[in-house]
């Protein structure tokens, strides 16, 4: 990490597999830096306090809320976020579940599941019902209800599983 | 809007429909689960500047005088704004133009805007915010509906009805004193609902900027880009015609992004000033402060029944506190009187209701808009009703259904209504005849139901032009495209629009382009409220797409030499219908079709029936149609704690047609699931601060963590029941789903209480707390209940008497001026 301007810092990322050099000051979040510095706006915000979940990222394979980590935390770290989700044009199982099952309504909430569900389903390829509600307890949602939600992770899970036995 | 085209429940294609009813993913549902669609603040523009409001940090005060100098003069600072830079009122309803983009002479709640800077970050203008100094003349502060009715002043508004009483309605369908007297019974009952908060995850965001030809662009998270179009020509006096409003899709609205704000003003007044880009991203904090959320409501019922538990008459009165300002509060004033007729016969009935001024963010519409806090009390006094006379709550309700094709004593017409299936299948469902009153101690069934509209009959701004406007663009190339001001806000509004132009037209939705929300190249649609979209637009959308079928069926067959009633249009071809080999593709159609009419445009548009309501007042509550809803709800509780828990909730909804099954169940779920938050936990409460520290009435929680709202661990098992039984009033037959089925939850979780431990929680939300001391009072004799002992006092003016239809009445009031009719000629200011 080295200083640039005055109260700014040039750090380093891979974000989305691609190595990322970025100019920021010492208490940008993470959420602003990919946001607002390096322009990936796929990532939401609904406080910015760590309550509602909207900007779950994964940091090394973790889900993370970005609002509530520094930028500077994330030095030479492996980041991911919604905009790597996808498969070429093609759309990653989570997320054609999502659209196809009405797992996703304004879509506010929807990268912050579908990072967090990837992360679930990357440790635990059969989840249970009650282990899919825990994983994404930390994810508001206020249009659908939840079930939607549930039953589109069920079915990527299902996808994913028959993708890697074939 | 003329008669060329027949607006029926089969449009072509009849029985053999592609799109209609079959479950898909939306057209929009690609672009969310990638993270393309563009919200709000995901907008950026080259030279953009930032803006943050300085905001009053007291309920209710008298500015002496703001100082700016020191702010001006701060790092990366452009531009302070204060009062005197917006002296022009604005607000939703022509008749409360009650709100300034920044304050004059008063603020009126803790979050009221004072002042605004631009400055090159959000940072710099935050500290030149807090470098801005106000002097403040503190005044008593109106902390609640019943303060205020008693407290005249200091008052928050000159133009009240009367010293802080906004307003006082009052309207009489029959002789409802004699009707009372003569009954078998009479039922008093008194209910409080507490004012409760949309909670959009998306915090409102709004990007202005003036273009290279001095226009006025505004992109905001807005569900009415057409009254902010209206809001920013009245409050900025800029030329109507040189604005564009620009709808982004809105990360949830619930009704909570329904008002113009004092916000999306402000940057559109800066960017005018300074001449750049201005954006403003509100914090969760100040989403709590723009509010417009659920009017915490005080109820009193007095129902009569004959014997047999049939409604005789109703009385009700309500009492609401409506914050800080106007906002659609008149029209939620009439809303808490206007839907109690259309569930069940009410041959006589008197509604009055009385709306107050208090120093809280204004309460506005929320999903089920004033009719929420009625249904509440409605329904659980039917449930007292018919424990009462030792009758089933569901004979009791079937004995006196609305009928369908029918007139309610206020005048509200009423089509299809399939509330007796609704009841049949919840009811059949979860085995309630037999189960209630049978659980073990502490676990209860519940049985509630509801009605919403489908689009408010009568516009915000009387007039006579179309509430919704379709056009559409064909070309050679086969695209189609679809251009209409509704705007997207989570429920699928563009899944409808494309789905029904693709229907009309033969073709796969994912086909069409959409332009929405939009006003400068968007047919004004008047918004996404009071459930209007799919019935209003779908409407436009048909009539449109069967002018472009029209115009394209005459060109070929013309080319085929077949007659062109014989042409089907579907998948992607246009073909004989006696012999299906002989057709050409869609884009071959269009060839022909411009080819022989030159260039391809159409349009439609929708306007309501006319109401037969004709007195003051009866202008809220007329639909082209009514939705019906019906659930049962399962709880436990814990009689040593109070503690309540939803095991399983069934509902009906009465959706006349489901156009994408998919979405209608996420609608019907996602307002179950508020309405369980409504009913178990949200609340909007204010506390005051030790009068050393401050006399500030302020939000108790101010906050996503504090403000609890259910998570997915909350969640209990949910049987959807959708009800078709197509409406000829709406597009396919279908009818709304955004709001209904949210309206029975909070009743039914009541009366599943009283099932589970005998006790009536008569307040909303119904929290372990409450019901503790309910069973508490049980234990000790007392009435086995918690929720309010009175009713305020209201000084009532005499009502509007108007005659219900079966008393010879014809609509209008008997003593009082006929409503007032459609303006023909609009007045901007």
């Amino acid at each position: 990490m080295s200083t640039t301007t005055p109260g700014k810092l040039l750090a380093s990322f891979q974000v989305n597999g691609e190595e990322r050099e970025v100019a920021f000051a010492p208490h940008e979040t993470l959420l602003e830096v990919l946001r607002e510095r390096i322009g990936l706006t796929g990532t939401k915000h609904g406080c910015e306090l760590g309550e509602c979940g909207a900007c779950a990222v994964l940091v090394d394979g973790e889900p993370v809320l970005s609002c509530l980590l520094l930028g500077l935390e994330c030095e030479g770290r492996q980041i991911e976020t919604i905009e790597g989700v996808q498969r070429g044009s093609e759309l990653h199982p989570l997320q054609a579940s999502l659209a196809d099952l009405g797992g996703s309504q304004c879509g506010y909430c929807t990268p912050g599941v579908i990072m967090t569900a990837k992360a679930l389903l990357e440790r635990c390829p059969s989840p249970t019902r009650p282990q899919i509600e825990e994983a994404l307890s930390g994810i508001l949602c206020r249009c659908t209800g939840y079930l939607q939600i549930f039953e589109s992770v069920e079915e990527a899970a299902a996808t994913l599983r028959a993708e890697a036995s074939s | 809007m003329s008669d060329e085209i027949e607006r029926s429940v089969d449009p072509p294609n009849a029985g053999t429909w592609n799109v209609v009813g079959k479950p898909r993913r939306r057209v929009d549902g690609r672009a969310k689960v990638t993270g393309q669609t563009k919200f709000a603040d995901d907008l950026v523009l080259p030279n953009m500047l930032f803006c943050r409001l300085l905001r009053s940090p007291f309920p209710f005060a008298r500015i002496k005088s703001i100082e700016t100098t020191k702010a001006e003069g701060m790092p990366g600072v452009k531009l302070v704004l204060t009062g005197k830079d917006t002296p022009v009122t604005y607000g939703i309803l022509p008749v409360s133009q009650d709100e300034h983009p920044l304050a004059q002479e008063l603020v009126r709640h803790v979050g009221d805007p004072v002042a605004a800077v631009i400055a090159t970050c959000e940072e710099e203008a935050q500290a030149a915010c807090e470098a801005i100094e106000v002097d403040y003349e503190v005044l008593t502060t109106i902390s609640t509906a019943e303060q205020a009715i008693t407290t005249p002043e200091p008052q928050l508004h000159a133009y009240a009805q009367e010293g802080n009483v906004h307003k006082r309605v009052a309207l009489q369908f029959g002789d409802v004193d004699e009707a009372l007297e003569n009954s078998a019974h009479v039922f008093e009952d008194v209910f409080f609902y507490e004012g409760n908060t949309h909670l959009p995850i998306e915090q409102h965001a709004s990007l202005a900027e003036v273009d290279k030809d001095g226009n006025l662009t505004i992109w905001s998270s807005t569900q009415t880009p057409h009254y902010l179009h209206r809001a920013i020509a009245r409050a900025l006096e800029f030329e109507p015609h040189r604005i564009r409003v620009i709808a982004t899709p809105n990360g949830g609205g619930f009704g909570g992004k329904s008002d113009p704000f004092n916000h999306e003003l402000v940057v559109c007044k800066a960017a005018l000033v300074l001449g750049r880009p201005i954006k403003i991203t509100l914090n969760r904090e100040e989403v709590f402060y723009c509010h417009r959320g659920r009017h915490p409501v005080q109820m009193k019922f007095r129902t009569g029944v004959d014997a047999d538990g049939k409604i005789t008459a109703m009385d009700l009165e309500t009492l609401l506190d409506g914050g800080a300002y106007g906002s659609y509060g008149v029209a939620s004033t009439f809303y808490t009187g206007a839907l109690q007729t259309v569930t069940y016969k009410i041959p006589r009935y008197r509604f009055r209701g009385c709306r107050a001024f208090t120093n809280k963010p204004a309460c506005g519409p929320k999903r089920g808009h004033g009719t929420v806090q009625p249904r509440f009390g409605q329904e659980i006094q039917l449930d007292k009703i018919a424990v009462a006379l030792n009758k089933s709550p569901v004979d009791l309700r079937l004995n006196m259904l609305v009928e369908p094709d029918s007139l309610t004593a206020n005048f509200l017409t009423v089509g299809t209504i399939a509330l007796k299936e609704c009841i049949e299948k919840v009811v059949t469902g979860s085995g309630f005849r037999e189960r209630w009153g049978n659980l073990p101690e502490g676990r209860g069934l519940g049985l509630a139901c509801s009605s919403y509209i489908c689009g408010a009959g009568l516009p915000i701004y009387w007039n006579k032009l179309p509430h919704s406007g379709v056009q559409l663009r064909l070309d050679r190339m086969g695209s189609v495209t679809a251009f209409c001001g509704a705007t997207e806000i989570g429920q699928g509004s563009d899944d409808v629009l494309a789905l029904l132009v693709a229907e009309v037209l033969g073709l796969d939705p994912q086909d069409i382009h959409l332009r929405t929300g939009a006003t400068d190249i968007t047919p004004v649609d008047l918004g996404s409220y009071s459930s209007r979209v799919t019935l209003m637009m779908g409407h436009a959308a048909i009539e449109a797409a069967q002018r472009a079928r029209a115009l394209i069926a005459e060109a070929v067959a013309l080319k085929l030499e077949v007659p062109k009633g014989r042409l089907v249009f579907a998948g992607r071809r246009v073909f004989d219908s006696q012999d299906p080999e002989v057709g050409m593709t869609f884009r071959e159609a269009v060839v022909e079709g411009e080819t022989l009419h030159g260039t391809l445009g159409t349009t439609g548009s929708y306007r309501p029936p006319r109401s037969p309501a004709r007195f003051r007042g009866g202008g809220v509550g007329p639909s082209p149609a009514y939705s019906y809803s019906a659930t049962v709800v399962e709880v436990e509780v814990d009689p040593d704690t109070g503690w309540i828990a939803v095991d399983k909730i069934w509902i009906a909804h009465d959706i006349g047609r489901s156009l994408n099954p998919t979405l209608v169940r996420g609608q019907v779920e996602g307002s179950v699931y508020m309405g369980l938050g409504e009913a178990l936990m949200e609340e909007s409460i204010f506390r005051r601060l030790p009068g050393k520290l401050s006399p500030a009435l302020v939000h108790k929680f101010p906050s996503m963590l504090e403000y609890k709202s259910p998570t997915s661990l909350d969640m209990p098992e949910i049987v959807t029941y959708l009800i078709e039984e197509p409406d000829p009033k709406g597009p396919f037959g279908a009818k709304e789903v955004g709001q209904g089925p949210l309206l029975p939850i909070m009743p039914g979780v009541a009366n599943a209480v009283y099932d589970a431990v005998g006790v009536r929680v008569d307040e909303n939300p119904i929290t372990p707390e409450k019901i503790l001391k309910a069973l508490e009072a049980k234990r000790k004799g007392k009435e086995p209940r918690y929720g309010p002992k009175s009713f305020p006092e209201i000084p009532w003016e005499d009502p509007f008497c108007v005659s219900p239809p079966w008393e010879g009445g014809d609509g209008t009031a008997d003593n009082a001026p006929q409503r007032k009719r459609a303006a023909t000629k609009e007045v901007y200011r």
